[in-house]
């Protein structure tokens, strides 16, 4: 979580009207991950524990800045007719970067992300933002927006992680919180968090939440 | 007869157990997109299928005679030491999307009839995590070239299942009276968690 939120506050008083909007709008009103519906799979499969969530947030974070930031600057050389397996290259370069580092530097959790990082290259954040934006704007407002829908991405699956470690292991970031005492006196961890079916009840829970706030989201 | 009976245990666990939707949610932006009515569901089910079957044995194939470690020699003996693997993902990508762009001009030129029901899914199949999550599932597991195939089979029966199953309760859940914040995607989610907490009692199978 910090480290997607301290990039944010960085930029953010140098900013235009417009351009803070670019990053503010993917936080909740145009959240990738419950508004837009993208780039579930990762989002659900991976925030068993705080840690492993937090290097695929900083993973898609710059997959999705880097790719973004190429795609924008070379938008007018590609035809559009091969564009996909243009970006499909794109990302999938910056993907092997990134799993090549991991397994260099946090082979642990390299491990425990198994697949998943591999499948950034089909997190469809990264083919929508790219399709949607990168394709038709210049490569500063391009930026931005990359970095705006990767926090929203990352703060959602950091959230997930929170409540299903929290409950789940009684621990965050593999330190225990839950006191013993609590244990002793018969507090169970709730052993439907850890299994995938939870990642999907947390989920549903952040978007009952934010819909009843902002009820122009709900569907009819 | 042993080998046999592998292939089917693998293949009866690829759809139940280890459910592409129910455990690994691979696959799901269209699983939730395309799930508003049986028919779309059924087609897109197809492809799926059609495609897990193809591009998983043919990146087998990528993976143990071109990138893997010592696997060139077949081209020369000096290359005995070349290990292409982090080549995988671009490789795997480039094979998803040149076969979905072939078997979509093939399915055009023989079956018309077929093209128009399947052919608007095809694109879409590209980007759906399913796929290049089986074939690196295959590359994980260190599958044998049958047992891909059967995999990438089994996977893609397992996903046809689950989003068939998640139309039809979609299409009736319509008539009930779902709290309004949750209608739509939230009642999608809390849903295809309770089948996969179903799914769960195949976990005890042992085949």
């Amino acid at each position: 979580m910090s480290a997607v939120e301290t990039k944010v506050k960085e930029v953010k008083p140098l900013l235009s009207k417009k351009n803070r909007a670019l990053m503010v709008d993917p936080l909740s009103d145009n959240n990738p991950i419950t508004i837009q519906v993208l780039g579930i799979c990762s989002a659900l499969a991976v925030t068993t524990q705080m840690k492993p969530t937090a290097v695929m947030a900083i993973s898609v974070l710059a997959v999705l800045v880097f790719s973004n930031l190429i795609v924008s600057v070379l938008r007018n050389a590609i035809p559009s007719r091969i564009r996909i397996i243009v970006q499909l290259t794109v990302i999938s370069v910056l993907v092997i970067l990134v799993d090549q580092i991991l397994q260099a530097f946090v082979y642990d959790i390299s491990k425990q992300l198994s697949v998943f990082v591999g499948l950034i290259i089909t997190n469809c954040i990264i083919m929508g933002r790219l399709e949607a934006f990168a394709m038709a704007n210049k490569p500063g407002p391009s930026l931005l927006d990359a970095l705006g829908n990767a926090a929203g991405y990352g703060w959602i699956i950091l959230a997930v992680a929170f409540a299903r470690e929290l409950f789940g292991s009684g621990k965050l970031f593999g330190f225990q919180v839950i006191p013993d005492v609590f244990y002793e006196m018969g507090y169970v961890n709730n052993g439907l968090m850890l299994i995938p079916a939870g990642a999907l009840f947390v989920i549903a829970i952040i978007i009952w939440i934010q819909r009843s706030i902002n009820q122009k989201f709900e569907e009819a | 007869m042993f080998l046999v009976a592998d292939l089917i245990s693998i293949f009866v666990k690829s759809i139940f157990i280890d459910n592409m939707i129910f455990a690994y949610f691979l696959g799901m932006c269209s699983y939730l997109a395309v799930s508003k009515n049986v028919k779309t569901a059924i087609g897109l089910g197809a492809a799926v299928i059609f495609v897990l079957g193809i591009t998983v044995p043919i990146n087998w194939l990528l993976l143990n005679h071109v990138l893997k470690e010592g696997s060139l020699t077949w081209v020369s003996a000096s290359f005995a030491e070349v290990d292409l693997s982090f080549l995988a993902f671009i490789m795997f990508i480039a094979t998803i999307a040149s076969m979905v762009q072939l078997v979509e001009m093939v399915i055009e030129k023989i079956s018309p009839a077929l093209y128009g029901s399947l052919g608007i899914f095809l694109p879409l199949i590209a980007v759906n995590c399913s796929i290049l999550g089986g074939s690196l599932f295959m590359q994980e597991r260190d599958y044998t070239l049958s047992e891909a195939t059967v995999f990438g089979l089994g996977s893609g029966v397992g996903w046809f299942i689950a989003i068939v199953a998640i139309a039809a309760i979609r299409m009736k859940i319509r008539y009930s009276d779902v709290p309004k914040p949750l209608r739509g995607l939230g009642i999608t989610f809390i849903i295809t968690g309770l089948m996969g907490i179903a799914f769960m009692s195949f976990l005890g199978i042992n085949l």
